[in-house]
């Protein structure tokens, strides 16, 4: 630990670090509370859905609860989550000691966060937005009220964070690699975590381009889709699933290289198939752009645009064919271990896999008819996405748990909420494929008795509960075990392949006191074989540089976030334009800070480090 | 930079240097005229009433392309070594956007 560190308090560490170890925490503790917020929602629209001609919450309010679920969801809890693991992770998996540009690192932080904070401040200025999280622009345009007005700009704010994330781990990624790490040796969740931030290069512009058409719309009297002013509402659908299917391969994909990291730790195996597993993500991280339009086969493109993003849509499902068989390889004749992470990894691949049919026959333009705007694709994309991410989430996090707070979490424990989520999962989700073949709408606040859905809805309610109690038990997990939790070794489950198992948990504030020499595929696994302790240095000791911490860009971000507010409220109050203005030179003049201000970071002394790491062995 | 060799011994390194940033300002110099000359010819398409839009149009746009790899290649230093994985990213998003928008002039719009 360096002497500036200690001397800080808590808060103000952690509201000016730029270290990636703690900005993991960040993003795990700000995506775990959306999480539980999303949660509740999703929980109040059950109770609504529980019983025909129920009046929980009726009309406008379960249309912005519901709105709020899926965006908070999405943007909020699975995206940060992504990023936790990828902060917490990637740099040490590649042997670097930082990313590349650790205080955008912290910046793309805190624009998400106060992106998020501004999206629910909705809840307590006039009402949240209610028009989906897809937001169609025939929706939201009419949308009386600021509802919609705090999506646009809280999901510009957050989304300006996730664009410098992402090109933050690409230039992480190519530029800091250990000596030996070539590309075909890094790990699958680097490598998965490589192709997603591509996928957010590419795919957060065209959100932006729509977000700003729907906030000149709304606020500046635009009318790029305003179809009586000449606009036209489909461009915002065309704009918003550019994006939005990238997005999902954004999420799913990292969630893809947390199993393979999985199932080759416990089965102690080598990944099957690493080759094709690296060569299946890149493709279907392109292909992942030329599907946009299978979310509007019914939107009226017509027979040959359907007929070519249907045979698109089903082409993404070879490459990820390829990944489940690798992955079930990988377990056979595998030594496995059924830990927490491994249990919802091998639940993963049953559950993912029924998402992926579902999503096939959706695929398919004729019978989309039938399944669109039903309760069957609510299913498919639960399927995708709980199954998918929220599951390898909730691996993700046991597994690297001791990596990043130093401490197991209770393995009884995690069982317990393995198997209360994967029954409440199946319970939620697998009916509703019937309710919507049977007809139930998707995104109505109540449907009459008679129809057959009583039974099906109320199962679905009862599993949500499931889910809800697993998540209480992980919560109650995570505080018995920071109270008295066993201490992590550096190779805290015994197995670990890959370089972070190498360093001590939680790892130094510098990762390595000796850059390490990368020798192959699994590189601390290679080492262990070998009969050696440590990784073999690939330079001598010497002194650390490390990144000086800064309050810039938490002030940066608070500048957006009063900026946004300004805006808004700009036609109907007077000091709207004045606070827009103020937010934006709070903003501006920070980043002149940062710009003039000669920042060269310090030097932790070779006498430091090696003290340290004294303390670790001993 | 990766065009910066070094042989050890200063004075070849200094005559190679010299000689080749001599010609490196000259390839800037020629392609800033030649990027001027491309500005005027534009402003010329569109002020010369002769011609009709869909001409100048898509002559335009051709030297936008021209003028974008000038820019790249000879004032951004992307005919050098170790430009590999830029070049891919500007090409695989290039890609990205050209499929994207021939998808909508063929199947979507058209
Ligand atoms: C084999 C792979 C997949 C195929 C063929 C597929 C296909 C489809 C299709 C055709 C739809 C539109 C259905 C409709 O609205 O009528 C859809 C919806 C959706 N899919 Fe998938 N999908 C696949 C994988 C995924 C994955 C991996 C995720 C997320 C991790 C995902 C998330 C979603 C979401 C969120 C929606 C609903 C969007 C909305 O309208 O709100 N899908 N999928
Ligand atoms: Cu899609």
């Amino acid at each position: 630990m360096s002497t500036v560190a200690r001397k800080k308090s808590l808060i103000w560490d952690y509201l000016t670090t730029v270290d990636h170890k703690k900005i993991a925490i960040l993003y795990l503790i700000a995506g775990g509370f959306f999480f539980l917020v999303g949660g509740l929602e999703a929980l109040f629209i059950r109770i609504q859905l529980a019983k025909p001609n129920n009046d929980f919450l009726v009309g406008g309010l379960y249309n912005q609860v519901l709105t709020m679920h899926g965006t908070t969801m999405i943007f909020f809890a699975a995206m940060p989550l992504v990023f936790a693991m990828m902060n917490a992770v990637v740099p040490i998996q590649i042997g670097a000691r930082d990313v590349a540009f650790p205080f955008l690192n912290a910046l793309g932080f805190w624009l998400f966060f106060f992106g998020g904070v501004f999206l629910n401040c909705s809840w307590f200025l006039g009402g949240a937005p209610d028009a989906g999280w897809t937001s169609y622009a025939s929706l939201s345009l009419e949308s009386p009220g600021h509802g919609i007005d705090f999506y646009v700009l809280g999901l510009q704010i957050s989304g300006f964070g996730t664009l410098i994330g992402g090109i933050n781990f690409l230039v992480t990624i190519i530029n800091m690699r250990a000596p030996g790490m070539t590309y075909m040796r890094m790990p699958m969740f680097t490598w998965a975590t490589f192709v997603t931030s591509a996928l957010i290069l590419f795919a957060f512009p065209p959100l932006t381009v729509g977000l700003i058409f729907m906030m000149m719309d709304r606020l500046f009297g635009g009318n790029f889709y305003h179809p009586a002013a000449g606009g036209n509402t489909i461009i915002w659908e065309h704009l918003f699933w550019i994006f939005g299917h990238p997005e999902v391969y954004i999420l799913v994909l990292p969630a893809f290289g947390i199993f393979s990291e999985i199932f080759a730790t416990f089965s102690r195996k080598r990944l099957f198939g690493y080759s094709s597993m690296v060569f299946a993500t890149v493709l279907i991280g392109f292909l992942g752009f030329m599907v946009w339009a299978h979310h509007m086969f019914t939107v009226g493109m017509g027979p040959i645009a359907n007929a070519i993003f249907a045979v698109a849509t089903m082409a993404i499902a070879v490459p990820t064919g390829i990944k489940i068989f690798n992955w079930l390889f990988t377990m056979w004749g595998g030594n496995i271990r059924f830990t927490t992470p491994m249990m919802y990894a091998v639940a993963f691949i049953p559950s993912f896999v029924m998402g992926g049919v579902t999503g096939v026959m959706n695929a398919a333009a004729a019978a989309d008819y039938q399944y669109h705007d039903s309760y069957f694709v609510v299913a498919h994309f639960h399927y995708v996405i709980v199954g998918g991410v929220v599951f390898a989430l909730l691996a993700g996090a046991h597994y690297w748990w001791p990596k990043m707070f130093g401490k197991m979490l209770n393995e009884t424990l995690g069982k317990i909420t393995f198997w209360l989520f994967f029954i409440g999962f199946h319970l939620t989700f697998f009916i509703q494929h019937f309710l919507g073949l049977m007809g139930m709408p998707r995104r109505v606040f109540t449907y009459l008795p008679g129809q057959g859905f009583e039974t099906g809805n109320m199962i679905s309610t009862v599993g949500a509960f499931f889910m809800a109690a697993a998540t209480i038990v992980l919560l109650i997990n995570v505080i018995v075990t920071s109270v008295k939790g066993q201490k992590a070794e550096a190779d805290a489950w015994g197995d670990g392949r890959t370089l972070e198992w190498a360093v001590a948990s939680p790892p130094p504030e510098y990762n390595f006191a000796q850059t390490p020499l990368v020798r192959g595929l699994d590189a601390y696994w290679i080492e262990k074989m070998e009969g050696k302790k440590g990784l073999t240095p690939a330079e001598p000791l010497g002194d650390i540089h490390m990144p000086n911490s800064s309050i810039l860009p938490f002030v940066i971000s608070l500048g957006l976030f009063i900026a946004a507010f300004g805006f808004m409220y700009r036609t109907e109050a007077s000091w709207g334009l004045a606070v827009g203005i103020i937010g934006l030179l709070i903003t501006l003049g920070s980043m002149f800070l940062r710009s003039v201000i000669d920042d060269h970071g310090f030097h932790i002394h070779k006498e430091e480090v090696l003290e340290a790491e004294k303390g670790v062995k001993a | 930079m990766a065009n910066q060799t070094n042989t050890g011994n200063p004075h070849v390194d200094l005559a190679y240097r010299r000689k080749k940033n001599a010609e490196e300002m000259k390839h800037q110099v020629i392609s800033f005229v030649l990027m001027i000359a491309l500005t005027l010819i534009a402003f010329f398409a569109v002020g010369y009433n002769e011609f009709s839009h869909w001409f100048s149009v898509p002559f335009i746009l051709l030297l936008a392309i021209v003028q974008v790899a000038f820019q790249l290649y000879y004032f951004m230093h992307m005919s050098h070594k170790g430009h590999e994985l830029p070049s891919l990213f500007i090409y695989g998003g290039v890609l990205v956007a050209f499929v994207t928008v021939w998808a909508f002039m063929t199947v979507v719009w058209w």
